[in-house]
């Protein structure tokens, strides 16, 4: 009746698991409780759960990044604990087999479900605003890829309590993971995970794709797009040439595991370098995809804090798009180390060499537009600066490992462990959490704390720095990456040495979350009623913090890059239209929850062998698309009345901002008490 | 008092870095990697310095831009020249471009001759004959079969200094990769497939070997000594050997193979099974058709070596 699923599949013998899985649940109850306390489950249904307006789908995405990121950092913090203390025979306090399970989860984890709904929220709330359209392309598909996230994310929640998770790390390590080596569950949870998740990004790719292309302001140029829009369109780009190929690997590895075939096995033809080349052709892209969207972030806020045009933009989108293209040729230099033959690893090596070309040139023209600026130290721009410093010498040994000669002598060991968080954390993480701070406003209304957010900034950057330094040192003594114990005393130091700096990027987490605390907690002094928080560049600050459900009231037209500075300098900006148009917006859709939850409920199906209720998710899901396929009426409007009554709302608190400040009070802040969004989430 | 307490805010953070700086320090005297003992160890080490100093060309000037720019450029900084419409200059463009194609045109001469020279197939010179080692890798060991003298070791490979050593590798296990970080490069470790490297020590001493490959629970004990001697005492090592009571035969490896998670104790094996690291690999070949398979099996360099695309061109060589 229940496969291979039974009582003793969780590990209630284990204190450390069970404390996990005990908080997880206490706080999911709390939650829950609330919510019913307060009687907001329709609200939670009808506004959030089954919405399809970008703009709250794209928080969700935040949100469930934002959890999963304390997940994974949990994992960081029990593998550098672990390696501080498991030298010169102690065992430390993890088994090994408990110790792999928590390195593949924090790499699963940390790409997949922090990187990705990091990266895909911010797009979703960022990319309609700029280009001036109303929503994505295909709003529904947008909550589905959503919620296959979620409910891959919900598998690697699952298997922390019910079964175990993959000991083969985030990439897979064939043949390892083939069943004659690997029977439980842990590698079905990280494959069906992977893959649910990774149907969901392939989707989102496609959607932003059509949206970028299709759905522009009259005017607005390919070459006349903002940075970010350029870096959206380039990641989806690889998105739509690279998942295919993790999807049909993940697929070829269940016919393995599931119909004893033999693509990556031992024998029978089969070949783990097969998988090492799948998985990388999309993997190494894969880095791109998170990095490119970052790269776009940095571009908008250095130009914005140095109230200056961004230097060099097209030279900026050349190098975006030689990036694109070059992501997709240097896969190989994942293993050097199989025994190729010298053209092969020297033609893989200078392919990806060269990419340090166009990622240089970026760093220039940033610096080039911080030249003769005036830089506002604010917190996203912190997290530039940090950017800058520390992603420049994870670009230095990305290019010593791209030397095969040198790889040889680093390829898995703890250096290159270094490296690519010297290059994700900086380079896409800070990235994000810039983009999250200086959108903020946007999303909600009003500011988040800088103070906290300066604090959290240090925490990270320090942290990092002391976590990540001494990895480098102890890859130049031989450490192999992911031991649970070892007996080189020598480099003991140096880890706790990682474990301390760990800590210290512990209390930067802290800082965020006390800063998005207290920042809620003063959302009425800090609230940017202009819709402008920062004096921005780009069309998304034009309209109202948070937008209208339609976003703009009318199309605007756009004449040049930075759209919305070249209004404000003509004087067209913010413009009262006397009369507005009916606005056809999308349904609201619950397709996208119920596809996530059969989606999960045939994973887990297909994990523990309960074939029947697997057939069921799966016939579950066809019939969804096909009922909801025969819908034709999926629109609604919104009449031109109400639109002119919440834009003359917003025009009547403008004017009477600009009036106090005639009178000579203070600067545009609106006076306290006044209720000044529609879409306010924190007043409803 | 509010500054004193900034003063010892600072005395802390002072102290800390010190204190962290100290350790940090400290570990990188052992770096085998940058002090290698081995001439292949050792162009490697000069090729990491040689092209972390060639980048030092282009980071450098972008940590003092940083610096630079914000300080000069800051917002309260009101005598700076301030053009918020500036940017483009064909002059940087080149400079931007420029500068970077330079270095990774030097870079990548660099990468295509090193990885020439530093080929892990390519065999190495010296007055002194090869010794042929061929390595078996289980999940959790590292077995060392000396063909020339019908001797084996497992989890500890001694071998005579200033010598090439000539291995050949195969795994009856799953994928590991074999790694003497003081002597140089690693090579990947597969099953049903043969792979080649070649080493050198110019030292006597005795040096970690290590698997850098996750394979399960015995990973993290799976490490070896690598004994560099004197031909003497090598010749010593294999007389030795010789008097040890333990043999190995294809069963007694597949005995050892196939305890998984379990680092064995370093063991010496009197005698081997002939043509044990063959037949090694042709436990995972027996779905091919006989006469393919032994026309592999026959040719004086292996068929199944794992050139190129690894694996992936083993059963076209098989046809050659």
């Amino acid at each position: 009746m229940f496969g291979r699923l039974s009582w003793s599949d969780i590990p209630i013998h284990d204190p450390i698991i069970m404390g996990a899985v005990g908080s997880s649940t206490i706080l999911a109850l709390v939650i829950i409780g609330l919510v019913s306390f307060y009687k907001k489950w329709g609200y939670l249904w009808t506004e959030w759960l089954t919405t399809v307006d970008h703009k709250k789908i794209g928080i969700m995405y935040i949100i469930l990044s934002a959890v999963m990121l304390l997940r994974g950092f949990a994992d960081a913090v029990m593998m550098r604990i672990q390696q501080a203390l498991a030298a010169g025979g102690n065992p430390g306090y993890l088994t090994a087999h408990h110790f792999d399970q928590v390195f593949g989860a924090h790499g699963t984890i940390m790409i997949i479900f922090v990187a990705m709904p990091f990266m895909f929220g911010l797009m979703n709330i960022v990319v309609p605003l700029q280009i001036g359209a109303r929503d994505v392309a295909f709003p529904v598909l947008n909550s589905v890829s959503f919620y296959l996230t979620v409910a891959g994310a919900g598998l690697m929640m699952i298997s922390l309590g019910v079964g175990e998770f993959a000991n083969t790390g985030w990439y897979g390590i064939a043949p390892l993971f083939e069943k004659a080596y690997n029977p439980g569950v842990g590698v079905d949870y990280w494959m069906w995970a992977f893959q649910i998740a990774g149907l969901g990004s392939l989707f989102g790719g496609i959607n932003f794709i059509a949206t970028i292309l299709k759905m522009r302001a009259p005017g607005m140029k390919l070459m006349k797009m903002p940075m970010f829009t350029w870096t959206v369109l380039t990641a989806s780009m690889i998105i739509i040439v690279t998942f295919p190929v993790i999807t049909g690997a993940l697929g070829l590895l269940t016919l393995d595991r599931y119909l004893g075939m033999h693509f990556f096995t031992n024998t029978m033809g089969g070949n783990m370098m097969m998988w090492n080349n799948l998985f990388w052709m999309w993997g190494h892209p894969e880095v791109y995809i998170v990095v490119l969207p970052a790269f776009g972030i940095f571009s908008e806020v250095v130009a914005t804090f140095s109230s200056k045009r961004l230097f060099a933009y097209k030279s900026l989108v050349w190098a975006t798009a030689a990036i694109t293209i070059l992501s997709c040729t240097v896969w190989l230099h994942h293993f050097f180390t199989m025994g190729n033959t010298v053209n092969v690893n020297a033609f893989f090596g200078i392919a990806t060499m060269l990419i340090a070309i166009p990622t240089g040139v970026k760093v220039f023209d940033w610096l080039f537009t911080m030249y003769r600026g005036r830089i506002r130290f604010t917190s996203p721009m912190y997290w530039v600066l940090g950017f800058l410093t520390a992603f420049t010498i994870g670009g230095m040994t990305g290019v010593l490992l791209a030397i095969p000669g040198a790889d040889y002598v680093m390829h898995n060991t703890v250096f290159l462990v270094a490296h690519y968080h010297n290059t994700l954390i900086p380079g896409a993480l800070f990235g994000y959490f810039a983009g999250f701070s200086y959108w903020f406003p946007k999303m909600f209304g009003f500011k988040l704390n800088e103070k906290w957010g300066k604090r959290a900034f240090w925490g990270w950057m320090i942290g990092f720095l002391v976590a990540f330094m001494p990895l480098y040192a102890a890859g130049f003594m031989g450490m192999p990456r992911r031991a649970a114990t070892y007996d080189n005393l020598e480099w003991q130091p140096l880890l706790i040495t990682a474990a301390i700096g760990t800590a210290i990027v512990g209390l930067g987490v802290v800082f965020q979350v006390i800063q998005v605390v207290v920042s809620i907690r003063e959302r009425r002094e800090s609230r940017d009623a202009t819709g402008d928080a920062w004096d921005g560049r780009t069309l998304e600050w034009a309209i109202a913090s948070p937008p209208p459900e339609y976003n703009f009231a009318v199309t605007p037209v756009v004449s040049e890059l930075d759209a919305f500075w070249e209004m404000k300098e003509k004087g067209t900006a913010y413009k009262h239209y006397p009369v507005y148009a009916d606005i056809h917006m999308p349904k609201k859709s619950p397709l996208g929850i119920i596809i996530g939850g059969l989606t999960l409920t045939f994973g887990f199906a297909m994990i523990w062998y309960i074939w029947w209720l697997a057939i069921i998710g799966f016939l579950g899901i066809v019939t969804a698309l096909i009922i909801s396929g025969s819908n034709d009426d999926d629109g609604y409007i919104i009449p031109a009345a109400e639109v002119k009554r919440i834009e003359d709302r917003r025009f009547l608190l403008l004017d009477s901002m600009r009036l106090r400040k005639e009178v000579g009070e203070d600067e545009l802040k609106p006076n306290k008490k006044e209720k000044i969004h529609e879409y306010n989430y924190f007043e409803q | 008092m509010n500054s004193l307490v900034k003063k010892r805010g600072v005395k802390i953070v002072e102290g800390t870095v010190l204190f962290l700086l100290t350790i940090f320090l400290s570990g990188c005297k052992k770096m085998v990697v940058l002090d290698p003992k081995g001439p292949v160890g050792i162009e490697q080490a000069f090729l990491i310095k040689l092209a972390f100093f060639l980048m030092l060309i282009v980071v450098i000037p972008v940590f003092a831009m940083i610096i630079w720019f914000s300080v000069r450029y800051r917002a309260s900084n009101k005598k700076a020249t301030y053009k918020p419409k500036w940017a483009h200059s064909n002059a940087i463009e080149v400079v931007v471009w420029g500068v970077p194609v330079l270095i990774i045109a030097v870079l990548g001469y660099i990468c295509w001759d090193s990885t020439n020279r530093l080929d892990p197939y390519k065999p190495l010179q010296s007055e002194n004959k090869p010794l042929e080692i061929d390595v078996i890798s289980t999940d959790s060991d590292w077995l060392f079969i000396y063909p020339e003298y019908g001797v084996a070791s497992i989890n500890e490979m001694t071998f005579p200094v200033n010598t090439p050593l000539n291995f050949r590798l195969t795994s009856g296990s799953v994928m590991t990769s074999f790694f003497i970080p003081a002597l140089g490069s690693q090579m990947y470790v597969m099953a049903g497939m043969q792979t080649k490297l070649h080493l050198m020590a110019s030292e006597l001493g005795t040096y970690r070997g290590e698997n850098v490959v996750y394979s399960g629970n015995g990973y993290a004990g799976m490490h070896f000594k690598a004994i560099s001697s004197t031909q003497q005492a090598f010749a010593n090592w294999v007389k030795q050997t010789k008097a040890s009571a333990d043999t190995l035969s294809l069963d007694r490896f597949n005995q050892i193979n196939e305890m998984y998670n379990i680092n064995h104790p370093a063991t010496a094996f009197s005698s081997v099974e002939p043509d044990l690291f063959k037949k090694v690999i042709k436990k995972n070949m027996h779905w091919m058709p006989e006469q393919k398979n032994m026309k592999g099996m026959s040719g004086n360099e292996s068929a199944m070596e794992s050139h190129s695309h690894g694996g992936m061109n083993k059963a076209v060589k098989m046809e050659e």
